[in-house]
């Protein structure tokens, strides 16, 4: 249904934070400037924007002379890191005020950045950090299931120039992903055997 | 035959499906403008036939010649073919221009599409609710929307079918990633028929205005394989965020800013799932329908297929 007659935005891309943590390698597609700066990720697919849902569990203010937030945000296959700073306004207040654990859906950009031992971290810089509830997060992580399957469908696909070159910069096995797929979505199931004998009790704020 | 006389047969035949064309006439044209101006052949065919263009109220692409055939409105997928519908008119809206005649839309069982009728066109007015069958009108699209121009060769005849006008709705579900600036509290520019939404307090057309406020999202709702940006106008706000416009209106005073209002609606949207229906009008949906989804999905079927990969 996208409208391809006017540059279009592009998909937020449903990323399990394994493997977005693992997408180190970035690119541009033009020389300008202000071309948009993707990630690559291990499954064979460009992102400049992801759209992840998960449990808000610390937050941290790790700036020196300004405010800069740090917040660590949990899904069935690890933890992803957001960072917000002065240009985030919005996305900092949130970090600021919420209390955790709470489930938050974030909208941002990927970012990657190399430590002093050279080692390359992944973060993402939110558009926005929104306190959202159980049924949104179990929507999503079967949602992300559904589209790491679809990406890893294709990585061998005819002409997905972004799955050969995934396959060039990344030593991992993609069938890591499939296996945090499964493992993300049998912890749903659990998920739903543990919930409906306790449903009465479950009406929290 | 001499070239200005093959052109002139060439021109004759491009226009004769459209016009009531006499060769003599487009030969003694070309003639003047070579013989007389000294304009080269090449230059005085593109100059004679504009002359046709122009009188019969079409654009040069619309000469390429097409088998002309009746269409149902939801088959209308490409621009610049000559067509055939029969249609009811849905609605007539005001011409924004002079140029225009009647502009509005046309419905059949399979959908409805916009149409145009150029004033110097002359053609017969139509009537709201009325079915026609339009002979030779052409396709047009527009930002991935189509539409129909009647022309001056548009044969139009009014038939006495009913027609049970299609609604061609869109259904999209997704994530409500972004809300776009002009949303929340805005305001209206008041002149009649216009109702722009003001940029600091001016209309682009209008000038400053004393404006009307209004309730508007522009949002991005994405389902992680496209995105579709769609129009929340009052109503489906207001049953989007649970905000209606005298709340908006007194949070606006308390922080002497309209802006809280769009900050507050995002903090009660972004991020979460939303069922939205209506019709596409350029590259956005116009929703009429809204629902947050909060039924659980079963993640079994595709635990199945990622277990079996």
């Amino acid at each position: 249904m996208a409208d391809n007659t006017t540059p279009t935005r592009e998909p937020a891309r449903r990323v399990f934070a394994t493997e977005l943590n693992d997408a180190t390698f970035t690119f541009k597609e033009s020389e300008d400037d202000r071309a948009p700066v993707y990630v690559l990720l291990p499954t064979g697919e460009q992102a400049n924007r992801v759209f992840v849902v998960g449990t808000l569990t610390e937050t941290e203010d790790v700036g020196r002379d300004q405010e800069y937030w740090q917040g660590r945000v949990v899904d069935p296959t690890g933890t992803a890191f957001v960072y917000a700073g002065q240009y985030q306004p919005e996305a900092a207040g949130a970090l600021r005020e919420l209390e955790t654990p709470t489930y938050v859906a974030v909208v941002g950009k990927p970012r990657t950045y190399e430590t002093d031992d050279g080692t390359v971290n992944v973060s993402i810089r939110p558009e926005s950090i929104t306190v959202v509830d159980e049924s949104a997060r179990s929507r999503w992580v079967t949602e992300a299931a559904e589209r790491t399957l679809d990406r890893l469908g294709a990585l061998d696909s005819e002409g997905n120039e972004y799955g050969v070159r995934a396959q060039e910069e990344y030593d991992v096995d993609p069938s890591v992903y499939q296996s945090a797929v499964v493992e993300a979505l049998e912890s749903l199931d659990e998920l739903d055997a543990e919930a409906e004998p306790a449903e009465d009790l479950s009406s929290g704020p | 035959m001499s070239d200005i006389q093959t052109a002139a047969r060439d021109i004759h035949e491009e226009f004769t499906d459209h016009l009531d064309i006499d060769l003599e006439d487009v030969s003694a044209r070309l003639e003047r403008l070579v013989s007389e101006y000294k304009v080269p052949l090449s230059e005085a065919r593109r100059s004679v036939e504009n002359h046709y263009l122009d009188e019969a109220g079409l654009e040069r692409d619309d000469l390429a010649s097409g088998s002309e055939e009746e269409v149902s409105i939801a088959d209308v997928n490409q621009p610049e073919q000559w067509i055939s519908l029969t249609a009811q008119v849905v609605d007539l809206w005001n011409p924004r221009s002079d140029a225009v005649g009647q502009v509005g839309l046309l419905g059949d069982e399979t959908g409805t599409i916009k149409f145009t009728a150029w004033a110097k066109s002359d053609l017969e007015t139509l009537e709201e609710g009325s079915v026609y069958r339009l002979e030779n009108v052409v396709t047009d699209e527009y930002q991935g929307r189509y539409s129909v121009k009647l022309n001056k060769t548009t044969e139009i005849t009014e038939v006495e079918d009913e027609i049970e006008v299609g609604d061609d709705d869109s259904t999209m579900d997704g994530a409500l990633v972004d809300i776009q600036s002009g949303s929340g509290l805005i305001k209206r520019c008041p002149v009649e028929g216009c109702t722009r939404v003001l940029q600091n307090g001016r209309c682009s057309e209008h000038g400053d205005v004393e404006g009307e406020f209004d309730l508007r999202i522009k949002g991005v709702l994405d389902d992680g394989k496209s995105v579709q940006e769609v129009i929340f106008d009052h109503e489906m706000t207001e049953a989007l965020t649970g905000i209606d416009i005298e709340t908006a209106k007194e949070m606006a005073q308390d922080a002497l800013d309209t802006t809280v209002v769009a900050d507050e609606m995002e903090e009660t949207v972004l991020g979460r799932y939303y069922r939205v229906t209506g019709p596409v009008m350029g590259r956005y949906l116009l929703a009429n329908e809204v629902e947050e989804l909060t039924e659980p999905v079963d993640p079994d079927d595709v635990l199945i297929q990622a277990r079996s990969m």
